[in-house]
């Protein structure tokens, strides 16, 4: 169903930075009375900065309100406004209309999360995947027995493991994974990737639980090096680099 | 099995197997490529104890290595106990059936049984 | 009622495109594993034909010996030569050799494990894999 009309008047357009169009598809889907998704067509204006997460809603705002979709801090540091981008897993805070060089956007729910309504998706799968590999400190002391302070860490230490730190839970990598597609039990590179992180922490002594816990027929050997998830980590954590890592310990090339 | 042995086992069959199999098709272009397929030929490439020796290593190594791939590729297509439980054994009844035949025809063309 | 996955299956699994030369290589790698497998399971059949004596060799290698044959043969030793290649280059990147260091991310994010290293060897199998057909070309339709 298309909807092509142009928006109220109450925002004149800036006459310094005259706006072009793009068509916005937005896949809507209710699984309670749906059977198949289907999208609506909505021409918005854009400027050069304008991105995919303000044409949704603007669309929101203008034209339908019912359009669901998750979203919040607007700069690329929630995660919750991960969804497919003509085909691709993008933040839509982060995906600027320009960048995409094309008259058509197409948005869809990401792939491989169930979908709740249009656009947003369930997380509970990433979360206990998350939760299996234990992410957390594991060790017998605490920082209140210990003779310091606290568990000191020289900058070099955490160099080995910041990078892995900075994943904000978006999903994109899951939804890029090609073993995700089909695989149902694989535990997925997030998780793979922040079992490494607690790994290469100096202050963790779980490296042999979480091994042992990614040692199986669904776990890190699931993992194929497609580098699909690396491509599309919106904060750089790079997590094919932390699951050869991890798989490096395992495999005895790092002990 | 852990399948963290299943997996060294399945890159050392790899690594294994390239040398065997480079030499396996270096030996047909020796003598000219469509000599080295007449019936003489392969004859007294059988009848050569270290060449039947390789050949069975190839046999082995690749079965184990190929079933092995197709192990993960269909435990990634679709899980459940039931299923995953018989990919596990199918694919270790294929790799003992293709071993098995092979070395029949290599053992019985070695002792002379053609 | 469990709900739809929403999972791509095996479509989105076999498409290589939207991610770049790695995820090409991930698909050519399944698909040459796959090929390479039914053609050493043939491989192992049509040698058994040695058991049938002269009569039964020369059966079979009237038809393998034709030009769909050796087409066919072409074939399999360039699924052979990636499949090796990419093979040991994804072994390596395993142990986490070549996937470079972690170090502080910085905009525009570009992920260093997916580098020029990883993306030469990607490279330099498929070339090795066109220079290994044209030879088996010359060496079979040479004759």
């Amino acid at each position: 169903m298309a909807q092509v009309s142009s928006i109220a008047e109450e925002q004149a357009p800036n006459p310094l930075s005259a706006s072009k169009t793009i068509l916005l598809r937005i896949s809507r889907f209710n699984p309670e009375s749906d059977d198949s998704s289907k999208f609506m067509e909505f021409s918005v204006p854009y400027q050069k900065w304008t991105t995919v997460l303000e044409a949704i809603l603007d669309v929101k705002k203008h034209f339908d309100h019912s359009i669901a979709v998750r979203y919040s801090c607007r700069q690329a540091t929630c995660g919750s406004c991960g969804m497919l981008i003509n085909g691709k897993p993008r933040l839509a805070c982060f995906t600027k209309i320009s960048e995409l060089d094309s008259d058509v956007v197409t948005v869809e729910p990401m792939n491989n999360f169930p979908v709740i309504r249009d656009l947003a998706v369930k997380f509970e799968r990433l979360f206990d995947s998350h939760q299996k590999i234990k992410p957390y400190l594991i060790r017998d002391d605490t920082e209140l027995e210990s003779d310091q302070r606290e568990f000191l860490q020289s900058p070099e230490e955490l160099e080995n493991f910041i990078q892995f730190a900075n994943c904000i839970k978006c999903g994109l990598c899951n939804s890029a994974c090609p073993t995700m597609s089909t695989d149902s039990s694989f535990v997925g590179p997030q998780a793979l990737a922040q079992a490494y992180r607690y790994v290469a922490d100096s202050r963790d002594k779980g490296k042999d639980t979480r091994l042992d816990i990614i040692d199986e027929s669904h776990g890190i050997w699931r993992c194929h090096f497609a580098g699909s998830c690396s491509q599309v980590c919106p904060k750089g954590v790079d997590p094919a680099m932390g699951i050869q890592f991890l798989r490096g310990y395992l495999l005895g090339f790092r002990s | 099995m852990k399948e963290s042995t299943i997996m060294k086992i399945h890159y050392g069959t790899a690594l294994a197997s390239v040398g065997l199999v480079a030499v396996h098709i270096l030996m047909r272009l020796t003598t000219g490529f469509s000599d080295s397929l007449s019936y003489e030929n392969v004859l007294a490439n059988y009848r050569s104890v270290p060449y039947v020796i390789m050949l069975e290593l190839i046999l082995i190594l690749l079965a184990v290595h190929g079933f092995n791939g197709l192990r993960v590729i269909l435990l990634e297509l679709k899980q459940g106990r039931v299923y995953e439980k018989a990919v596990s054994y199918g694919v270790v009844i294929g790799m003992i059936a293709l071993i098995g035949y092979g070395s029949r025809t290599i053992i019985m063309t070695n002792m002379g049984m053609v | 009622m469990t709900q739809d996955e929403n999972k791509e299956g095996v479509k989105g699994m076999a498409n290589p495109g939207r991610y770049g030369i790695e995820r090409i290589a991930y698909l050519l790698m399944r698909l040459t594993g796959l090929g390479l497998l039914g053609y050493f399971i043939a491989h192992v059949y049509e040698t058994s034909n040695i058991l049938r004596g002269r009569m039964g060799w020369d059966d079979f290698l009237a038809m393998t010996q034709t030009t769909e044959g050796h087409i066919f043969l072409v074939l399999v030793i360039g699924m052979c030569v990636f499949h090796t290649g990419n093979g040991i280059r994804i072994m390596l990147g395993h142990g986490g050799v070549g996937v470079g260091k972690p170090a502080r991310p910085d905009y525009p994010y570009d992920p260093a494990s997916q580098n020029y290293r990883h993306k030469i060897g990607i490279y330099s199998s498929i070339v090795l894999a066109a220079v290994a057909m044209m030879y088996g070309m010359a060496v079979m339709f040479g004759e």
